[in-house]
Order: structure tokens, then sequence, then C-alpha cells
């Protein structure tokens, strides 16, 4: 073998080894690097519900309460399960019913209580009025209450 | 191809000639991004005028993939082939990689705050680019930090070819875990989930920072070039002169006698 072809397998060889290492720690730290659960991984004991922990779905439709003293309420909801939140503070620009949001706090009994708000931003990009124009026509590919994508 | 190149004055020759060409595309394109951007495109339906910081973010973020992705060619090349002018292109793309990714950074953080509502949060998309960030500035700092100079191109060579492995995992992260950061838009299977009046001034922005990479990387690759030369004649004038002075020190010792 050429000198330049042996540095070419040791190289690849090598690449192979710490590529598959590195595959390996990421699998193994998985439930660390989740930023957060959904509703289902709360309702099957996924998460550690003593800590805190990041808690993520949609905010579902007409479940938005707010109280007074700056708090809101408002239920988490992915394809199945739902989860109550409620949170004081200010509310980012794009929280809002049906968008996605990550809430960071506790469990305490069965209602979340969140100390952050994050709104989740999901791929699509329009213009106001074709995003408009397809929930007119019905096409509206966005995402509904139950959390599945409409078809 | 790759031969052709092997001498710097061929490489220089046709540098000179692209060198115009690339700063000409580079500038009609970014003004005519910017264009498009900033006056001809409608804000989003749900982030409002803020989606107009997308059209620098997401083209540096690219940007930050591309030249890495050119690195760990080039440190391949410069490791397997030990082609002369491979590790100095790598030299040359490095700092416009780091750049653009703290482009990224920057930018992705002031869209993050309105809209996320936090500046930073560590989920796996934005912490693997963070950690793209310290690759590129490890390449750089590993470079000068030997001795002699061979060794510190053969360290930064490794650490590019092993930090590739973060490319894949920056562009799947999304994908693969539950980020905070929305998924790809533009490249996926299902065709852009992104309306074309804001596709166009992303694609004139994404290929005037190509353009600008071409530009930059030919301006670094003459100061590259030029830097060897310097320490190749330094290096053969202190030959010179151990070799001079071994001279007449023999010189002398034989008039001694």
């Amino acid at each position: 073998m050429k000198r330049k072809n042996k540095r070419l397998t040791f190289v690849m060889i090598a690449l192979i080894f710490v590529g598959s290492a590195v595959a390996l720690v990421l699998t193994a730290f998985e439930e660390n690097i989740v930023f957060f659960f959904s509703p289902t991984d709360l309702e099957s004991k996924k998460t550690p519900t003593k800590q805190r922990f990041r808690l993520g779905g949609l905010v579902a439709k007409a479940s938005v309460k707010k109280q007074g003293g700056g708090i809101t309420q408002f239920q988490v909801i992915d394809a199945t399960n739902s989860v109550l939140v409620r949170y004081k503070g200010i509310l980012p620009d794009l929280f809002r019913e049906g968008q996605g949001v990550v809430v960071e706090g506790r469990l305490n009994g069965s209602v979340f209580q969140a100390d952050e708000v994050l709104a989740k931003h999901d791929e699509n990009y329009m213009p106001p009025e074709v995003a408009e124009a397809l929930k007119k026509s019905g096409q509206w590919q966005g995402i509904n209450t139950t959390g599945s994508k409409a078809q | 191809m790759l031969n052709r190149f092997a001498n710097p004055i061929r490489f220089l020759r046709l540098a000179d000639q692209i060198q115009p060409w690339a700063a000409i595309l580079t500038l009609v394109l970014f003004a005519a991004g910017l264009y498009f951007a900033l006056f001809n495109s409608p804000p989003d339906y749900q982030q409002g005028e803020t989606v107009r910081i997308m059209y620098i973010h997401v083209p540096s973020a690219w940007m930050a993939l591309f030249c890495y992705t050119l690195l760990a060619i080039t440190s391949g090349v410069a490791m397997i082939w030990k082609h002369p002018l491979a590790n100095l292109a790598g030299r040359a793309t490095a700092p416009i990689g780091a750049t653009f990714t703290f482009l990224a950074l920057i930018t992705g953080s002031i869209w993050g705050k309105p809209m996320w509502g936090t500046w930073w949060v560590w989920d796996a998309r934005l912490t693997s680019m963070f950690i793209l960030f310290f690759l590129y500035l490890g390449y750089i700092a590993l470079q000068d930090a030997f001795d002699n100079a061979e060794g510190g191109s053969k360290a930064a060579a490794i650490l590019a070819l092993v930090g590739f492995i973060n490319v894949p995992i920056i562009k799947f992260s999304v994908d693969w875990w539950n980020t905070l950061h929305q998924p790809a838009s533009v490249i996926k299977f299902s065709g852009p989930a992104i309306h074309s009046t804001m596709l166009t001034p992303l694609l004139l922005t994404a290929l005037a920072f190509k353009g600008y990479y071409v530009w930059l990387f030919l301006i670094n690759m003459r100061g590259e070039i030029a830097e060897a030369r310097c320490r190749a004649l330094q290096v053969s004038q202190i030959q010179n002169a151990q070799v001079a002075k071994v001279a007449t020190s023999d010189a002398r010792d034989a008039h001694a006698d």
C-alpha cells in the first residue's frame, strides 16, 4: 500500500471510531439532551417529577385564563394528554393558543407551577394574507388543537 | 486537478482573475438580498417584522456549516495527500467560519429574546452551534501553538477532522431531540415550509454570503501564501547563516593550524 493510501485508511478508520463513540455517548445521554418532556412523557412517568424540568407542548385552544396579579393559567397538550400550567409573569410575543410552548418549573400536585415560559416557533414562514387564505380555503397545514398536524 | 494548484504562483494567477468577479457578485447579490429582505418582503403571520432577522441569521448559520465542511476537507487533504496549499486554505477559511458562527449565534439571540422570550437556552441546536464556534477557535489557536509550524498544522487538522462529527449533529439536532429551536424550513422532504416571497431574500443573501466567502478566502490566501514564503525565507536565511558560520570557523581553525 502506498503511504498516502495508508494515511487515508488510517484517517477513515479513526473517524469511524470517533463517530461511533460520539453516537454512543449521545444515545446514552439522550434523556439529558432532550430540552423538554411532553405531557405524555409525564403521564408515562418518564419524567423526574420531584425536580425542576421543562414541559413542552401546545397551548390548548380556549384554555388561557388570565387571573389577577399577572397570573396566567393554561393547558399544555400533546396528541393524547394535557397538563394544567400556572405561571406568573410576562408572556413572550409568540405565546398564543394553538402555538408551541415550553414551560419550566415544578409539578405541584397535578398543576405545573411554571416560573419561565418560552414560546416555540414552528418552521412555517408566510405572509399574513397567505395564512388567511389558507385558513379560508381549508388547506391550513398548521397545528390544530389536538396537537397532530391537520391533513 | 488538485496537483495543478500545488504551485502557489499558478494559484495566485487564478485568484487574480476570480477575485474581482467574486467581489462584484457579492455586492450585487447582497444589495438585492437586503432590498428584498428589508423593503420588498412581507412580515410573517406570527413573527411580524422580526422575521427579517432570519435573512441574516439563516445564511450565517449555513455559512458556519459550509466553512466547517471545507475546513474538514482541507484538513483531510493536508493530512492524507500533503497538498501544499490545503493547510493554507484551512487557515484562510477558519476565521471566516468563526465569524459567521458568531453572527449566527448573535442574530439568533436577538431573534430569540422577542420570539421565544429568552436570549439563550441550552437546547441541542444552540449548544452544538456553540461547540462549533469553539472548534473554530481551537483550530485557529492550535495552528500557532507549536514551535514548529508543521506540528501545529497537524494538530489543528486532527481537531478539524474529529470536530466534523459536530456538523451532522447540528443539522439533525432539531429532528433527533426535542429542541426549542424550530426544525428546518428550507431543506426538507415536503418542500420548503417558507413562502416564496420570503424564500427570495433568504436565497439571495445566502448566495451573497457564499460569494463573500470566495472573496475573503482569496484575500486570506494571499496573506497565508505570503506568510508561508516569509517563513521559508527566514528558515533558509538562518540555515545559510549557520552554514556561513561553520564555514568561517572552519576557515579560522584551518588558519590557526
